[in-house]
């Protein structure tokens, strides 16, 4: 079964993107990552950090109108957002199995909503509000023998973001 | 056929050059709407049909790609027929097709292009691809021909927002962009947050007038720095705003929002355009709708003694006229497009 979530309290939107900065080192083509949280946690903030961490150079702005934007870095990255989407089934349509393949890390915002057609395979971060208003709950949820086994460096990770200094 | 024969067929003009003769048929499905208008020569609006989706998305909260695709399939025919026939133009009249080919929804955008090119196969016609973007600022110039070189256009609509200066046809240059939300994601991520349905901008208008713009001091992000946006720490402002204090007015919050969004774009618009010399300034996309945008934006104009344009709303928001009128202009100036030229959701105009 699943070991317990991975938690940090990042304290401001640029300790955040630092924190998906360093996650994206761990990333490997074909994965995927589901970003889950209310209006306004950060989820494209996250999604544009990752997208530094892996040396995306391109600015990285909200896919929420086209649906899926990609970038070209150490690895290719296809930015999707399904808030949009209200039937699970629409989301068939967007072709993530073919970006999955493509040699690419797939990012998802709100992806937990079309979580029945996902793969068994991918690592969910959801955000939400801390105790003040810049400061955001980060969960880590490895699902998947993939994710699981990398549990030790997510463990690694969000402890040396934890001990680095804040920007702010 | 070999895809390379075929790539290769660039059908032109029986007549060379498009002149002011040239009747261009422009086809427009890059997202809700379905749309076909004829243009003559450029400017000459014969048709404008535009069949809105609007009433099938209300349900969803959003444009939604399967259903708008299903859509643009059902539509596009009765659209194009009717386009032509209140042009009073049939087949052998049309000079040449053009097409939205980016950027937008993939599927939608696929209706669309496909439909141009049988068409432009059929008629043995050139087919031009036009770029959304491209097209919005030549909504502008079919509403107001006269207007100036450099002409400084700000683009506002769910997917964009842009300030681009148009030194002359064809010649554009990128001043600012959004680096996070589009004012009109913005709008409309707002409007679902504060029960106030779809399409948000519309909905966050109608009830910002029975709101005080001055209740709550929304960040006005960017202001002062360079000609680029940013939407999403608004927006966040907002729902940590509604988080805080649950039983305010939405009406209020509504106003405050839409002041901070409009006060940020007419500023940098307006500072642009001292920037970069321009004679005249415009509005374009969904949001130049917008009943404040639009009051603020002629004020400042006048107050700066610059032109200042505002399309009708029908010119504003998504039409095939501006795509027909861009074809036209773009066949000028580089030719029919290859039928090889596909569907591009992320198309660049820069």
């Amino acid at each position: 079964m699943s070991e317990p979530p991975i938690s940090i309290q990042t304290t401001s939107v640029e300790q955040t993107r630092e924190l998906a900065s360093r996650l994206s080192e761990l990333a490997r083509a074909g994965d995927l990552i589901v970003l889950s949280g209310a209006l306004g946690s950060g989820k494209t903030a996250f999604a544009q950090g990752f997208a530094t961490g892996l040396g995306v150079t391109e600015h990285v702005t909200s896919p929420t109108f086209a649906l899926v934007q990609s970038y070209s870095g150490r690895l290719d990255l296809h930015h999707l957002d399904v808030y949009r989407l209200d039937h699970v089934n629409e989301a068939l349509d967007l072709g993530l199995a073919e970006m999955l393949d493509d040699n690419a890390v797939v990012v998802i915002e709100w992806g937990d909503t079309i979580a029945p057609v996902l793969p068994h395979q991918y690592l969910e971060i959801h955000l939400s509000h801390g105790t003040n208003t810049e400061s955001r709950l980060v969960d880590l949820r490895p699902v998947g023998d993939g994710w699981q086994a990398r549990h030790r460096a997510l463990r690694a990770v969000i402890t040396n973001v934890d001990e680095s200094p804040s920007e702010n | 056929m070999p895809a390379e024969t075929r790539d290769s067929m660039v059908p032109g003009l029986p007549s060379g050059d498009p002149g002011p003769d040239t009747l261009v048929l422009g086809i427009e499905t890059s997202c809700d709407e379905t749309a076909a208008a004829c243009v003559r020569g450029g400017t000459e609006v014969l048709s404008s049909v535009v069949s809105s989706q609007v009433d099938l998305h209300a349900r969803y909260g959003g444009v939604v790609p399967e259903v708008a695709s299903r859509a643009h399939n059902e539509l596009i025919i009765p659209v194009l027929a009717q386009s032509m026939v209140e042009a009073g133009v049939e087949g052998p009249d049309v000079d040449a097709v053009a097409a939205t080919t980016g950027p937008g929804l993939i599927g939608a955008l696929l209706v669309g292009v496909s439909a141009a090119k049988a068409l432009a196969l059929t008629w043995d016609v050139p087919f031009v691809s036009v770029n959304h973007l491209e097209a919005h600022l030549y909504a502008a110039l079919l509403d107001e021909p006269d207007l100036e070189f450099p002409l400084l256009v700000l683009l506002v609509s769910g997917g964009h927002t842009m300030i681009v200066e148009m030194d002359g046809h064809g010649d554009y240059r990128l001043i600012g962009q959004t680096l996070d939300d589009a004012a009109g994601e913005a709008f409309d991520k707002v409007a679902r947050f504060l029960g106030l349905g779809y399409p948000g901008g519309p909905a966050i208008d109608a009830a910002a007038l029975n709101g005080d713009p001055a209740a709550i001091p929304f960040p006005r992000p960017m202001l002062n720095e360079g000609f680029d946006f940013s939407f999403s720490g608004l927006k966040t402002a907002v729902v940590n705003y509604v988080r805080e204090n649950p039983d305010d007015s939405t009406e209020d919050i509504a106003a405050s929002f839409q002041a901070a969004v409009v006060e940020v774009l007419v500023a940098k618009a307006r500072r642009a355009a001292k920037a970069s010399g321009a004679k005249a300034l415009a509005l374009g996309g969904g949001v130049a709708a917008n009943s404040l945008l639009r009051e603020q934006f002629l004020g400042a104009c006048a107050d700066d003694g610059i032109q200042g344009f505002l399309p009708s709303r029908a010119m504003c928001t998504d039409n095939a006229a501006m795509i027909a009128s861009a074809g036209w202009y773009r066949l000028s100036g580089d030719g029919p497009s290859p039928l090889s030229t596909g569907a591009n959701a992320r198309d660049r105009m820069f």
